[in-house]
């Protein structure tokens, strides 16, 4: 864990779960992010931060490539999963995702109930039996630290359920795919901080079952808590790479100070 | 503080905004003025309106529910024998002296007409909108809506000639009839009614949050999955509301169809034999008829079973509205 931020470099990852190369996103023709290249390995947490617009939920949605969903948006460079390189034409972006799940700002569960939630992305990836459907909602309910909470209202809309307990429903909901890779986009920000502090504790949570989290927050403090690494970006570049301690207490770049001591715009 | 402290400090505010003009100077006069009057004349004018838009709807609902009700309150034509009668020939009494005025036959035209056009349009509506909303954005605000807009201000009587010349004559060549029936008249219908259903299923389509479609696709969900389970559930109030809209206006439609249906007010035996609707049989007759006989009674029937069909259409719109905005948070 520390070769990273060798921006430039498209050297191919040796060991790492996840990384990127000299990624890049443009929307027409402004550019959103600059060449990032960052490694990302089994277990462990990091934190994107920044200002806002500075590039980091960009590069956290072009991971799995969800902006290629978006009109006019181009990712570039290359995205290795498990060694192979997937931003390409031949590869079936859906299924990556079965993958690299994701856990967005708003809890946006479906209007469906509190089960199907759970239930939905098994099912469309062709899980039928009902047994071992029941089975993997409990398992993703208390992986997501909610079970005890809902066990008696599976049947209940999502909709009936509070902001945060959403938002650990949307987590359920995406380890019910069995991921390795969880890319969580500001997950607390709108949440109180007794939610977030318990959304902490199952990112923690999944981390120590070796599930790869990349965290997008607003929130240093939150960083610091929650992140093994922390990448700093501004002006849609990846300034700094690190592990949490070092960037936060010794920061080589003097824009990452500036923005730490609050001398920043 | 004492009462006699708080009655200085008041004093000398007031001393201090009405005297010395210092640098905290005000753009506009400080001294509140009283309440003005102008408020009322608005308020009366705005109110004469409301309620000239309220007497007319009251008073038409009025006569049509009089003229409409007195074919069974003073001429003595049983509902029974109105609503369930399949003999429709006003200017002849029957053997036993009854008149024969049998609606069936047009209510169940005017049925057919509805529920054919809408089955015929829905499935090109709900593709289009699908296309335009989450396929191709830009070809649908830049190309379809105008489009869609365009179509739906075409006379329905321009609808009537295209069919007479193209839908009818098609019907007649394969079918071996005159061409002119309930299937003419739905295809025409469908078409009328298709840029109706076609927008107000594209706005439902649009307004699924966007936060829907992330959370699937970050599901590994293929966009066809997700306009199937996430998008289109979602929108079914919207959608449902779309076809009840075009179901309204293809009950109600009277020119297009009457030009195109055949005009015949006997039981529909088939979908290209003649037949005829409410609105048809209206349009056909109401010009010929005295005011005050019963024939000219038995018409204003006719509009009584379109006006509360249609107020019924409406409830219908409201019920579902009302479900799909609990639906929808």
């Amino acid at each position: 864990m520390s070769n990273e931020s060798t921006t430039g470099a498209a050297t191919p990852p040796e060991d790492a779960l996840l990384a990127t190369r000299d990624v890049t996103v443009d929307y027409g023709n402004r550019r959103a992010l600059k060449e990032t290249s960052l490694d990302f390995g089994a277990g462990t947490v990091t934190a994107l931060i920044g200002p806002s617009g500075c590039g980091k939920s960009t590069y956290l949605r072009s991971i799995n490539l969800m902006n290629r969903e978006i009109e006019g948006c181009r990712i570039g460079g290359d995205v290795y999963y498990h060694g192979r390189e997937v931003n390409n034409d031949q590869t079936d972006t859906y299924d990556l995702r079965k993958h690299i799940g994701m856990v967005f700002q708003q809890p946006n569960p479906f209007r469906k109930s509190v089960y199907e939630n759970v239930a939905f992305a098994p099912r469309r990836h062709g899980l039928t039996d009902r047994a071992r459907l029941d089975a993997l909602v409990e398992e993703s309910l208390r992986a997501a630290a909610i079970w005890d909470e809902v066990k008696d209202k599976l049947d209940n809309s999502a909709y009936a359920l509070s902001g945060g307990q959403q938002q650990r429903l949307c987590i359920a909901r995406t380890l019910a795919m069995r991921p390795d890779v969880v890319l969580m986009d500001e997950p607390c920000s709108a949440l109180d901080p007794i939610a977030t502090f318990s959304i902490e504790e199952t990112i923690r949570d999944m981390a120590s079952r070796g599930i790869c989290v990349v965290i997008v927050t607003h929130n240093m403090e939150q960083a610091g808590r929650v992140a093994d690494r922390t990448a700093f970006f501004l002006l849609g570049e990846m300034v700094e790479c690190g592990p949490t301690a070092d960037v936060f207490e010794r920061p080589k770049d003097q824009r990452l100070e500036d923005y730490l001591t609050g001398r920043f715009g | 503080m004492s009462n006699g402290e708080g009655a200085v400090n008041v004093q000398q505010a007031s001393q201090a905004s009405a005297g010395t003009k210092g640098p905290g100077e005000t753009l506009f006069d400080t001294n509140i003025k009283p309440k003005r009057r102008v408020e009322r004349k608005g308020q009366i004018l705005t109110g004469a309106c409301v309620l000239f838009v309220v007497v007319v709807v009251a008073t038409l609902i009025y006569m049509v529910c009089s003229r409409g009700l007195s074919t069974f309150l003073s001429d003595g034509v049983s509902p029974a024998s109105f609503f369930l009668g399949t003999t429709w020939n006003p200017h002849q009494a029957s053997e036993a002296g009854e008149l024969l005025v049998g609606a069936l036959p047009m209510i169940c035209g005017s049925f057919a007409v509805t529920l054919l056009s809408c089955l015929i349009s829905l499935p090109f509506a709900l593709g289009a909108a699908i296309f335009v909303v989450e396929i191709s954005p830009t070809f649908g605000s830049g190309v379809f809506r105008p489009m869609v807009e365009l179509l739906t201000g075409i006379p329905s009587v321009v609808f009537g000639l295209v069919g007479l010349e193209i839908v009818v004559a098609w019907v007649r060549g394969w079918s071996g009839t005159t061409g002119y029936g309930i299937l003419a008249g739905s295809i025409v219908l469908a078409f009328m009614i298709l840029p109706t259903v076609t927008s107000l299923a594209t706005d439902a389509i649009a307004a699924v949050p966007d936060s829907y479609r992330d959370g699937s696709y970050g599901l590994g969900c293929t966009r066809w999955q997700t306009i199937v389970h996430v998008v289109l559930p979602s929108a079914l109030p919207g959608i449902l509301t779309a076809v009840i809209m075009g179901m309204t206006r293809a009950f109600g439609e009277a020119l297009a169809v009457q030009m195109v249906v055949g005009n015949a007010a006997q039981m529909p035996r088939g979908l290209v034999t003649p037949a005829a609707t409410l609105t048809s049989v209206l349009t056909m007759s109401m010009g010929n008829e005295t005011m005050g006989t019963v024939y000219s009674d038995v018409l204003w029937s006719l509009a009584l079973v379109l006006l509360a069909m249609s107020l019924v259409f409406i409830l219908i719109v409201h019920l579902v509205g009302r479900k799909g905005v609990r639906a929808n948070g």
